[in-house]
C-alpha cells in the first residue's frame, strides 16, 4: 500500500522484536466477540481511478467560475490572488500541527502573529485571537464570553433578527444548556435605537450585524453607550471586506468584533472550511476563547513568538476553560494573512470600491425594471433587496434553466413571507456587461 | 528548597495564608504555594464589595503551563485587592507574604479563626507536602 | 537573522495586486461617518509577499520533512491526491447556496462520505457537520443531553471522565450546562470499575471514554463499563480521537458506544494545517440520530438524487453551511484508495509500529503501564542519574536530531509524561532512527546534561520566554513611537 512503507521482511522482523507471532495477536485486548468486523466499503483503488471518481463527482457541480453569479448571503465570491494558493501549499505549513513545539514552530507562529495584527488594524480593536471554525461559532463563542464577563450572573441576551439566521441558530445551539433567554430576533426590520431599549441589567450583550443579512450599512453610533450603561457588552458582526470602506466597529465602541473571514482568501468550498475571527478589547482577554500568540525573545534575546495565555484553555484548565476549542482554522488564518498582505492599503479599498459601485450600479438598474423593487434609501454595501414580481424560486429556475445564471438568495427560505423577495449580491468579480445580462434576465423572467 | 512560613500568619491546608490585623485580615498564597507553581505571570483577584464563606473560591494565580484557584481561609467581605499584582504579578514570588498580599477583606465569623493552622503546623505540613512531592 | 514582521516591509505607495479598473459609473458614498478615513493595512509588493511567507515557511517543521510522532494527533503522511482533488473547481468553486440539483456532485460525496463512516463504526447516522474534534463532542454532548430532555430525564446532568481525558472532554461538558465527574484509572490504565461504580446514579447522563485511552492502552474492562453506564441509564460518548488503532479492528457502536466523534485530520490523513481546519463528524445509535445537527444529506430513492435534511429533533446547527467540505473531499479520497483491507492495515500498521517502538524504548526510559500497546505509548521522561533532566530537555534535545518531539506532560496521570505516536506511515528505518536518538539523548543526560537544558541548538531559534510572553502580553504588531 501506498502510504505505508513496510516491506513482508520489516512486518517479521518488527513481530520478533515485539515477542508476538502475528499481527493479529496484537490486538488480544479487543474481545474476541467484536473483533476484525467486515466491513462494508468498495475495495481499494488506484490513485489514478480515485481522482478520476473525484474529478466526475466535481463536474457534476455548476461552478462559479463557468457561470455568472448573485448568491451571497454569507459566503462570499471574491478574487484571490495567486500568492494566496502557493503559500497555503508550501507543506511546511500545511502538514504541521498546532505550534506546540514554538521552536521548530516559528513560520505558524510569526504568521498567526500577523493574523492577529491584521485582524486587530481591520476591526479597529486591540486583541484577536487565532479563528474560531466559522462566523457563525465566533459569534457564539463571543456571547459565552460575554456570559463569562458578566461572571454567569445576566441571563439576557439581545440579538437583532437581521443577523444571519445560521448564526442566529448556532448561538441558539451552543447555549441551549446555558438557561438563557434570548430576544430580538422575532422582527428582523426592527430599528436597532429600537432594538437597543431591550438591553436592560440583566443584559449580557447586545449583537448587531453591519451590513446586516439584508445588506445595509447599520448606523452603530451611540449603541454603545446604551449597552455600557447597562455595563453589558456590545457585539458586532462584520463583513471583512466592508471594512475596506466602511467605519472599523472598534472606532464606534464595539467590545467584541466576530465575522465571516472567508472573503480573505478562502475558497467557496460548498461552506468550509471558513474562517471565524474574533477580536476584542485588551481588558477582556483573559475571558477570550481560542489560542494567542504572543511575542517574545529566546535565551539569545532574538524576538520570536510563542502560545501565550493558555490557561484559559482547556488543555490546562479543563472544565473551567473559556471555551473547549483546540482546532481552529489555521490554515485560513494564514491565507487572510496572505491575502491581506497583498491587497494591502490601497488594494483592499480598491475591491471595496469595486463591490459597491458595482452593487449601486446594478441596484439602480434593477429598480428600473417593470415590476421589480430595490428599497434604495438605506445605505448598503455589496447586498441588497429586491422584491420581484414573482415568487424568487420561480425566478431563480427561470435565470439558471434559460440564462445560464445563477440568482440571489431566496429570503423567503429563513423568512416566510419573503417569497419575494431576493437577496442579491455584486462584488468585483460581476464585471458591468454581467451585471447588463443579469438585469436583462431579470427583465425577461418577470413574467 | 526550603519553605518560608511567616510566624505572624495563620494557614489553610490548601496552601493559603491569612493575617488577622483587628477586624480586619489580609490574605495571599504561601511561599510553597509560589514555588509550587514557578514563574506567576498573573494573578485573577475579586471585585472589591465581594463576599465569600470560608473556603469559597476568591482568585486564580496562573503560572505559564497551570491555573489554580485560591480558597479563602475566613468568611470575609473584599475591602481592598492588590492591584500592583495587575502589572507585577512576579511579587507572589519575590514577596509571598508582604508586597505579594492578594486581598484585604472584614473578616465576618470571627470563630472560623480556631480553625486555621498556626506557623508552626503549617510548617511541617508544608515540609510533608513538599517531601510526597519529590516521590 | 529574524524575520521581519509583515508590517517592517512596508513602504507608502508600494502595491502586491492589480484590480480592474472601475468599469460603472461612480455612486454617491454614504455619510462620511460611516466611513472610514484610515487603513492601516501594509504596503509591500508581490515579490515581499512571497518571499517572507516563504522564509516563515522554512521556520517551520511539518511531517513532510520528518517523523512526526506527536501522541494523540496522527500525525500521518498527508497523500498530495487529495490536496489536488480539494481544489478541483468543481469542488472548490462551489456556493453552499446554489440550488441542489447544481450540487449534486457535493451531495453524493457527502453522502458516501456518511455512509463510509457509517460502514466503519456502526453507528445508524453520521452528521458531518461539526469542524473539529472539540466541536463533535459538544455535539454529542448536546446530543446526549437532548435524549435525556425527550425522555422527561432531566435530573441527568452528570458527566462521567476519566482522569486520562483530553482537556477537551471536561470543557465540552462545561459548555453544555453539565457537570463533569472525574473517574480515576486504575494501575493497569484502565478505568478503574470501583470508582465508575461508586459514581453510577440516575444523574449520571453518561460518560465520555476515548477508546484505545490516551496511554495508549485498549480499556480491559470496555463492555462492562459501557454495560454499567447504560444499566444506570447514562449513554456513552466516545472521543475518537484515537480511531486509528480501530479502522476494521472493532466498530465503536459494538463496543458499547452511543455516539461518537471522528477526527478526519487525524484517521483519515487530512492535513493539520498548523492547527486547523479539522473536521469532527459525529456518529450516533438508531435512538440518538434524531437528535444530529443538520443538515445532513439524504438520498431519494425514488429521485435517485441528493437533498438536505433535518433531522426530525435536532439540537439544532453547530456551524453555518454543512461542515468542512474541503476536508470531507480528502477523507472521501483517502477512504476510497484504501478501500476496507487498507485502512485495516492501517490500523494494524499503525499498532506494529507503536509497539514496535514500545518494545525498543522501555529499555531505555519507565515505561508506567507495561503491556501491550495499540497506536500509542506513553513513556516517562524521568532519567536515572540526572535528576534534573525534565521531559521538555529531552523532546528540545530531539530537535537537534531532527525528529519533531513526543507529547509533553499529558496524560495528566504520568509524571514527565512523553506521549509517543508514530503512525504508520513511518517506516522501519525511520523507528529505528527516533529510538536511536531517544537513546542517545538519554546517554548526553547523564554524561553531558548541559547539551539538554540548552538545547536546541540548531533550530531557527533557541529557548523562548513564555512567562516574559505571559508577563507582557505583545500580541499585535504596533509602530514603534517616534522618538
Amino acid at each position: 500500500m501506498a502510504y505505508v512503507p513496510h516491506t513482508p521482511a520489516d512486518v517479521d522482523a518488527m513481530l520478533t522484536r515485539i515477542g508476538v507471532s502475528s499481527l493479529a495477536e496484537l490486538f488480544a485486548t479487543v474481545p474476541a466477540e467484536v473483533r476484525f468486523p467486515p466491513i462494508d466499503l468498495p475495495g481499494p483503488q488506484s490513485e489514478l481511478e480515485t481522482l478520476q471518481e473525484l474529478q466526475a463527482l466535481a463536474e457534476r457541480n455548476i461552478d462559479v467560475t463557468h457561470t455568472p453569479w448573485f448568491l451571497g448571503a454569507g459566503a462570499y465570491q471574491h478574487w484571490v490572488p495567486s500568492v494566496v494558493n502557493h503559500i497555503l501549499l508550501r507543506s511546511e505549513f500545511y502538514t504541521a500541527y498546532t505550534p506546540y513545539q514554538p521552536e521548530i514552530s516559528q513560520g505558524t507562529l510569526q504568521a498567526i502573529f500577523e493574523y492577529q495584527s491584521l485582524i486587530c488594524d481591520l476591526t479597529g480593536m486591540e486583541v484577536s485571537n487565532a479563528s474560531h471554525y466559522d462566523g457563525a461559532t465566533a459569534l457564539a463563542e463571543a456571547v459565552i464570553m460575554a456570559q463569562s464577563a458578566a461572571r454567569g450572573a445576566r441571563r439576557r441576551v439581545v440579538m437583532s433578527g437581521a443577523v444571519h439566521p445560521e448564526y442566529r441558530a448556532t448561538v441558539r445551539t451552543y447555549t441551549q444548556g446555558m438557561a438563557l433567554e434570548i430576544v430580538g430576533e422575532d422582527d428582523p426590520q426592527r430599528p436597532l435605537a429600537d432594538l437597543a431599549t431591550l438591553v436592560d441589567d440583566q443584559t449580557s450583550c447586545l449583537i448587531v450585524q453591519s451590513p446586516d443579512f439584508f445588506g445595509r450599512i447599520a448606523d452603530l453610533r451611540g449603541l454603545a453607550d446604551i449597552v455600557h450603561a447597562h455595563k453589558a457588552l456590545f457585539i458586532v458582526v462584520v463583513d471583512p471586506i466592508s471594512l475596506g470602506l466602511f467605519q472599523a466597529p472598534g472606532a464606534l465602541g464595539a467590545d467584541l468584533v466576530v465575522g465571516e473571514g472567508q472573503s480573505l482568501g478562502s475558497a467557496l468550498s460548498f461552506g468550509g472550511p471558513y474562517l471565524g475571527f474574533l477580536a476584542t478589547r485588551q481588558e477582556l482577554v483573559r475571558r477570550m476563547a481560542g489560542r494567542l500568540v504572543g511575542e517574545t525573545i529566546d535565551t539569545d534575546g532574538k524576538r520570536g513568538f510563542v502560545l501565550t495565555l493558555s490557561t484559559r484553555e482547556q488543555h490546562i484548565r479543563r472544565e473551567k476553560a473559556t471555551s473547549n476549542i483546540c482546532s481552529n482554522e489555521g490554515l485560513n488564518a494564514l491565507a487572510a494573512a496572505v491575502y491581506l498582505s497583498t491587497l494591502g492599503k490601497s488594494g483592499l479599498r480598491q475591491v471595496a470600491e469595486l463591490c459597491y459601485h458595482r452593487a449601486h450600479y446594478a441596484a439602480q438598474a434593477i429598480a428600473a425594471l417593470p415590476g421589480y423593487e430595490v428599497a434604495l434609501t438605506a445605505p448598503f454595501f455589496d447586498e441588497f433587496v429586491v422584491t420581484c414580481p414573482r415568487p424568487v424560486a420561480d425566478i431563480n429556475a427561470a435565470l439558471w434553466h434559460d440564462h445560464g445564471i445563477i440568482g440571489g438568495y431566496d429570503l423567503g427560505q429563513p423568512f416566510p413571507g419573503m417569497e419575494r423577495q431576493m437577496l442579491v449580491c455584486v462584488t468585483e468579480m460581476n464585471h458591468r456587461p454581467q451585471i447588463d445580462r443579469f438585469v436583462a434576465a431579470l427583465q425577461e423572467v418577470a413574467r | 528548597m526550603a519553605t518560608n512560613v511567616c510566624p505572624s500568619c495563620l494557614y489553610t491546608t490548601s496552601h493559603e495564608w491569612v493575617r488577622i490585623e483587628g477586624d480586619r485580615a489580609y490574605a495571599g498564597i504561601t511561599d510553597y504555594a509560589q514555588q509550587q507553581l514557578s514563574d506567576i505571570v498573573y494573578v485573577e483577584l475579586p471585585e472589591v464589595g465581594a463576599t465569600f464563606a470560608k473556603g469559597d473560591n476568591f482568585a486564580v494565580v496562573e503560572s505559564v503551563k497551570a491555573a489554580s484557584d485560591c480558597y479563602l481561609g475566613l468568611s470575609g467581605k473584599i475591602v481592598a485587592v492588590n492591584e500592583a499584582l495587575e502589572s507585577h504579578p512576579e511579587l507572589v514570588n519575590t514577596d509571598p507574604y508582604g508586597e505579594g498580599w492578594f486581598v484585604c477583606f472584614t473578616i465576618t465569623n470571627p470563630s472560623e479563626i480556631d480553625s486555621l493552622m498556626s506557623p508552626e503546623e503549617y510548617a511541617e505540613f508544608a515540609a510533608k507536602a513538599e517531601e510526597e512531592g519529590n516521590h | 537573522m529574524s524575520e521581519p514582521i509583515i508590517y517592517e516591509l512596508s513602504a507608502p505607495g508600494r502595491k502586491g495586486a492589480t484590480l480592474p479598473a472601475l468599469d460603472v459609473p461612480e455612486a454617491p458614498l454614504p455619510d462620511q461617518a460611516l466611513l472610514r478615513d484610515d487603513l492601516p493595512l501594509p504596503e509591500v509588493s508581490e515579490v515581499d509577499v512571497v518571499r517572507h511567507f516563504v522564509r516563515l515557511s522554512q521556520l517551520n517543521y511539518g511531517v513532510d520533512l520528518s517523523m512526526y510522532p506527536l501522541g494523540s494527533c496522527t500525525m500521518k503522511y498527508n497523500p498530495k491526491m487529495n490536496e489536488d482533488a480539494a481544489r478541483l473547481t468543481g469542488f472548490s468553486q462551489v456556493h453552499p447556496y446554489q440550488p441542489t440539483e447544481t450540487v449534486q456532485g457535493c451531495l453524493e460525496l457527502m453522502y458516501r462520505l456518511q455512509e463510509a463512516l457509517k460502514a466503519l463504526s456502526g453507528f445508524s447516522a453520521v452528521s458531518l457537520q461539526p469542524a473539529a474534534g472539540a466541536h463533535g463532542e459538544l455535539t454529542g454532548v448536546l446530543t446526549i443531553r437532548a435524549y435525556h430532555v425527550s425522555r422527561g430525564d432531566t435530573q441527568r446532568d452528570l458527566m462521567l471522565i476519566p482522569d486520562s481525558a483530553h482537556g477537551t472532554n471536561p470543557a465540552s461538558t462545561s459548555m453544555s450546562g453539565m457537570t463533569m465527574v472525574e473517574l480515576r484509572s486504575d494501575e493497569r490504565g484502565n478505568v478503574s470499575l470501583d470508582d465508575l461504580r461508586a459514581h453510577l446514579s440516575d444523574r449520571v447522563a453518561g460518560m465520555m471514554l476515548t477508546n484505545p485511552n490516551t496511554l495508549g492502552l485498549f480499556d480491559e474492562h470496555l463492555l462492562e463499563i459501557a454495560r454499567l453506564v447504560h444499566e444506570a441509564g447514562g449513554l456513552m460518548y466516545g472521543d475518537g480521537a484515537n480511531m486509528n488503532a480501530l479502522l476494521g479492528i472493532a466498530k465503536p457502536a459494538q463496543l458499547g458506544f452511543d455516539v461518537m466523534h471522528f477526527n478526519l485530520h487525524k484517521t483519515f490523513s487530512t492535513p493539520h494545517g498548523g492547527g486547523g481546519p479539522g473536521s469532527g463528524p459525529v456518529g450516533a445509535n438508531p435512538e440518538l440520530a434524531e437528535f444530529l445537527p443538520g443538515p445532513l444529506v439524504v438520498r431519494d430513492e425514488a429521485e435517485g438524487t441528493f437533498q438536505l435534511a433535518m433531522p426530525e429533533h435536532s439540537i439544532g446547527r453547530v456551524k453555518s453551511f454543512y461542515g468542512q467540505f474541503a476536508v470531507m473531499v480528502r477523507a472521501y479520497a483517502y477512504i476510497r484508495l484504501l478501500g476496507a483491507a487498507g485502512l485495516r492495515e492501517v490500523s494494524e500498521m499503525a499498532v506494529l509500529n507503536a509497539n514496535y517502538l514500545q518494545s525498543i524504548l522501555k529499555e531505555v526510559l519507565p515505561l508506567p503501564h507495561d503491556r501491550p500497546c495499540m497506536h500509542e505509548f506513553v513513556l516517562s521522561g524521568q532519567i536515572e542519574g540526572a535528576p534534573d533532566i525534565r521531559a521538555l530537555d529531552i523532546s528540545k534535545r530531539l530537535i537537534d536530531y531532527g525528529v519533531h518531539p513526543p507529547t509533553n506532560y499529558f496524560p495528566l496521570i504520568v509524571p514527565e509524561a512523553l506521549m509517543i505516536e508514530p503512525t504508520e506511515t513511518e517506516s522501519k528505518e525511520s523507528l529505528d532512527y527516533f529510538a536511536q536518538a531517544l537513546t542517545q539523548i538519554v546517554a548526553e543526560a547523564q554524561t553531558q546534561p548541559g547539551l539538554l537544558h540548552d538545547a536546541p541548538h540548531t533550530a531557527p531559534v533557541r529557548r523562548l520566554d513564555e512567562v516574559r510572553a505571559a508577563r507582557n502580553l505583545v500580541l499585535r504588531w504596533q509602530p514603534t513611537p517616534k522618538a
